[in-house]
């Protein structure tokens, strides 16, 4: 048995001994990168950091400056006045070299818990986001699930095609819907084209509108999981549903889908909590009637420019989100351990 | 058996990708109409592309939007990977759980959270806000997708290729520079495109950030379309679109290439023994 490691030395033997324009020339990019590296290194060395700290200390200390510490930001904001003055509020402490003054402005929570307006927004925000991530599903499994079942040689194409638009502008896809759904628009004229209307359905400036517009936004984030999901499911189960008398769409409800839970709660969550805080979905297809705390927040900021109470409106945005997206990162990295 | 074309999956394929693309492609054939109503067809045209490259404002726009993505997308890799490699190989450090936690949250954190956050941020720090502004906060959500990408091509990765050569003799850093770096390359590439998108396409984090005399071309947009629906919208979105499908189409020629090349090399390898 030598087949372990000797074919793999080969393999780093052939990548050095290659003709120039083939392996040689990645090697040769390869070893530029390192040279830039070895800078670095250099300089860790001098004030004793290893190479391994660097690779961790480099993106961590990105994070911490630029993702977590806005977060501390928002939540004192939170407690501040809107000021007109720039910036537009007040200081939460003042040091007059005796005295601390600590003005903590509990208002814009009291605010936000009185004006029925805000509560609102959030449990509509929730319950668009909740349907709409349900519709998800229903659409994207019978997608998900004809991928995953298709030839082999098919799938990585099939696949392509799914994360394809997905690639094309957020904004454009929305636009999109505009011209198909709006009154004079393209799905009124074939219904009433097929004589299945008199009047044009009025579907643009709706809630309906908005579920059409997450649906067709975040089927990538419901289909990709799912068929991940589906494509590696062990065949021989259903085979021995069969063997023992089971009818193929019983043992669809009975094997397949219960197998799926990972791909479907994934899915759910990818779709669920972005869309709570969507803005440019329920702005461009939304009407009137369509209450989203994302719409409200960009209105707060934008026009009445009011950045404490926004910080306000974020931090409990913030909280609600919580516990959906820390379990979403532990089913992340129980399936990074897995693989 | 198992893996087979019933109707119900042909019906469940064509009704999918038709819903994908039919809006698209409705978008595209509109761009090219005659009439200003974005409905009613009145013949072939290309006069709103012509009206497009005479839009100081659109083309301002795309090449503001255009920078800010090359250099977000350029820096969100190098992070990115990093942070990829830290989550792959290094399974215990202080504050793991942290540092995973802040890779994964951006990749489902509401845009007008990071938006906003970020804003009082630069704010509070009293940084004057355009161009370096938006391209810090690109790179920001921009690197948990590379980290994400990077780090599961790392866990399927065959270790024993690096064992080789740190068996005979290369340090760590040089073993990844030249064994791993070229063999995660093309996951690297899909992670630099994808930055590159997401730069190209943000609205909300963008609006957030930008200051006077930064606007990007998804801002012109949108403002365009609160003003009303027009062919023009639809031409620029259709070069848009064509921009990506064709760097989209071309990195993954260049993934199977990459993959054919290694399986070839292998082969080679095993002839040799």
């Amino acid at each position: 048995m030598n087949t372990g490691k000797r074919p793999v030395a080969a393999y780093v033997d052939r990548q050095a001994s290659t003709p120039p324009g083939g392996r040689l020339e990645s090697v040769h990019r390869a070893m530029m990168a390192y040279r830039v590296y070895r800078w670095f290194a250099l300089i860790g060395d001098k004030f004793g950091i290893s190479g391994q700290t660097l690779v961790i200390a480099i993106p961590f200390i990105w994070l911490l400056l630029f993702f977590l510490a806005p977060f501390l930001i928002v939540l004192k904001i939170s407690f501040a006045e809107p000021l007109t003055a720039i910036p537009p509020y007040s200081q939460l402490w003042q040091w007059d070299g005796e005295t601390l003054a600590i003005h903590l402005n509990l208002y814009n929570y009291i605010f936000l818990g009185e004006d029925d307006l805000y509560w609102r927004a959030y449990l509509s925000s929730i319950r668009i986001a909740g349907i709409s991530a349900l519709l998800t599903l229903l659409v994207g499994y019978p997608l998900a699930y004809a991928m995953a079942r298709a030839p082999a040689s098919w799938r990585p194409t099939l696949v392509m095609l799914v994360i394809l638009p997905f690639w094309t502008s957020f904004l454009i896809r929305v636009y999109a819907w505009i011209g198909i759904l709006k009154p004079e628009g393209l799905l009124n004229l074939l219904l009433s084209w097929l004589g299945l209307i008199d009047q044009p359905l009025t579907i643009l400036n709706t809630n309906t509108a908005v579920y059409i517009g997450i649906v067709y936004s975040y089927l990538p984030f419901m289909v990709l999981p799912l068929y991940a999901n589906l494509e590696k499911m062990d065949l021989s189960l259903l085979e021995a549903a069969a063997d023992l008398g089971c009818r193929p769409i019983k043992a669809f409800w009975l094997v397949t889908v219960p197998l799926s839970v990972p791909g479907i709660i994934g899915g759910l969550l990818l779709v669920f909590i972005p869309a709570v805080g969507e803005f440019v979905i329920p702005d461009l297809l939304g009407g009137s009637e369509t209450l989203m705390i994302g719409k409200t927040l960009w209105s707060e900021f934008f026009n009445n420019r009011d950045w404490p109470l926004s910080s306000a409106v974020t931090v409990i945005l913030l909280g609600i989100l919580l516990v959906p997206i820390v379990y979403f990162q532990r089913q992340q990295a129980k399936a990074a351990e897995r693989a | 058996m198992f893996n087979r074309l019933t109707p119900f999956n042909v019906t469940a394929l064509a009704f999918g990708y038709a819903f994908l693309y039919l809006p698209i492609v409705i978008l595209v054939i509109f761009s090219f109409n005659e009439s200003r109503l974005v409905t009613v067809w009145a013949g072939f045209s290309t006069k709103w592309y012509v009206s497009l490259f005479d839009n100081t404002k659109i083309m301002d726009g795309a090449w503001t939007t255009l920078r800010i993505a090359f250099i977000s997308s350029t820096l969100a890799l190098v992070f990115g990977t990093l942070a990829g490699l830290a989550l792959a190989r290094f399974t215990q450090f202080r504050g793991r759980t942290l540092f995973s936690g802040m890779v994964a949250a951006p990749l489902v954190m509401p845009e007008v959270i990071t938006g906003l956050s970020m804003l009082l941020l630069f704010v509070a720090l009293d940084w004057t806000r355009g161009i370096g502004t938006i391209t810090i906060a690109h790179t920001t959500f921009a690197m948990a997708y590379v980290a994400v990408v990077v780090q599961s091509r790392l866990v399927t990765f065959d270790r024993s290729i690096e064992e080789a050569a740190l068996d005979l003799g290369a340090t760590p850093a040089k073993t990844f520079f030249v064994i791993t770096l070229p063999i995660i390359a093309p996951a690297l590439v899909a992670g630099w495109l994808l930055s590159f998108t997401l730069s190209l396409d943000d609205l909300v984090i963008a609006s957030f950030t930008s200051g006077p005399g930064a606007t990007t071309l998804p801002m012109e947009i949108y403002s365009m379309v609160r003003l009303g629906v027009t062919p023009e919208i639809n031409a620029v979105s259709t070069i848009l679109v064509g921009i990506v499908t064709v760097g989209v189409l071309i990195a993954s020629v260049l993934q199977k290439r990459a993959a054919l090349q290694r399986i070839a090399d292998e082969r080679l390898a095993q002839a040799s023994e």
